[in-house]
């Protein structure tokens, strides 16, 4: 009976012993998954290849980079913070968003605006000086034989030679 | 009447907005052409002269004790900028002549090797340094800022610098013999 209360302890003892000596390991997280790596990975580019995401990139280089962003996700690093440590190792191209995205998008839209104003304001130009001038020029063959006192005067010598 | 109708006053786009355009349409000009003008160029030309850089060392690569290297600092001597990856297959092809060239001239105490780690990860860089037993002074090229300077097209490319910071040669592509080193350094030690 005492024997056993003697092993109920050490084993106790020794669960408590194991549980603070995981402890420390199991705060940076279970291995992630490749779901997790692609979701980062997904948001970058290979600074080597063309165009290519890094999720998607078959080369040995992006697969050394994804094993990067496996190893900080391990660590506990958040995804911001693994986004800034590849910025900082291979630049900003290496983001799929430019990271001032008020600028970046409110540039394009400024330059679309005013090359619609640009060409709004020239096609009011265009039409509003031919519109005028047809009226005026359709004005012309009915008042103006009339007014002329030459031509009245051509047309009575045409009427009495007939 | 009719010439009444033709001189109305036509109103157009105000004079400021006319300048704001062109000022626009310009300076879009100028972007496209810095653009095409860097793609066209290729990498930096001999004849240049260097400007100044920092180069973060490995530890463990350092270059007289310093953990940094400024490149202005090395006037005087010879400096041979190897750009590398652990990634790139022809680098291997000449790790081992680099590193007998920098024993070679080590001794001299006027040459100078760096080598430039180009969008690499540092585990892997190390794999590549000691499988090929790299001892000469390398650091990460953070954010390509040195890559972009020199306009390299690709790794492993090689800049021969002489002692007044001025470029003397580029290596594009992997030496195939330590002889092909000798050749460009000793003329630039003399």
């Amino acid at each position: 009976m005492g024997s056993s209360r003697i092993t109920f302890y050490v084993l106790l003892l020794t669960l408590v012993l194991a549980g603070l000596w995981t402890g420390p390991a199991s705060a940076q997280g279970p291995t992630p998954t490749d779901d997790e790596v692609n979701r980062i990975a997904k948001q970058l580019y290979c600074p080597v290849c063309e165009s290519t995401p890094l999720d998607v990139c078959p080369t040995e280089a992006c697969r050394q980079w994804r094993d990067v962003i496996r190893t900080m996700l391990a660590e506990g690093k958040s995804e911001a913070e693994i986004k800034q440590h590849f910025v900082e190792q291979y630049g900003v191209r290496v983001l799929n968003e430019p990271p001032n995205r008020l600028v970046s998008y409110l540039v394009p839209a400024v330059a679309i605006l005013l090359g619609a104003f640009m060409l709004f304001r020239g096609f009011q130009m265009w039409m509003k000086p031919s519109i005028t001038e047809s009226r005026s020029e359709d004005a012309k063959p009915e008042a103006q034989p009339a007014q002329d006192p030459y031509i009245a005067k051509l047309e009575e010598e045409l009427k009495k030679r007939k | 009447m009719t010439e009444s109708t033709i001189s109305a006053p036509r109103r157009g786009v105000p004079i400021w907005a006319q300048i704001i355009i062109w000022v626009f349409l310009v300076g879009l000009l100028a972007i496209v052409a810095v653009g095409l003008s860097r793609a066209q160029q290729g990498t930096v030309q001999p004849g240049q002269t260097i400007d100044n850089f920092t180069l973060p060392l490995f530890s463990g690569y350092e270059l007289d004790g310093k953990s940094e290297v400024n490149f202005v600092d090395l006037r005087g001597k010879v400096v041979v900028i190897n750009f590398w990856a652990s990634w790139c297959k022809p680098c291997e092809q000449e790790a081992a002549e680099l590193q007998a060239a920098w024993e070679e001239y080590q001794p001299t105490g006027q040459v100078v090797f760096l080598g430039v780690d180009y969008v690499d990860t540092e585990p892997e860089a190390r794999v590549y340094l000691k499988k090929f037993g790299i001892t000469y002074a390398n650091g990460p090229d953070l954010a390509t800022r040195i890559s972009q300077y020199f306009r390299i097209k690709g790794v492993p490319e090689t800049y021969f610098v002489d002692k007044n910071g001025v470029l003397q040669y580029v290596q594009v592509g992997p030496f195939r013999s330590i002889d092909q080193i000798r050749a460009q350094i000793d003329p630039l030690l003399k």
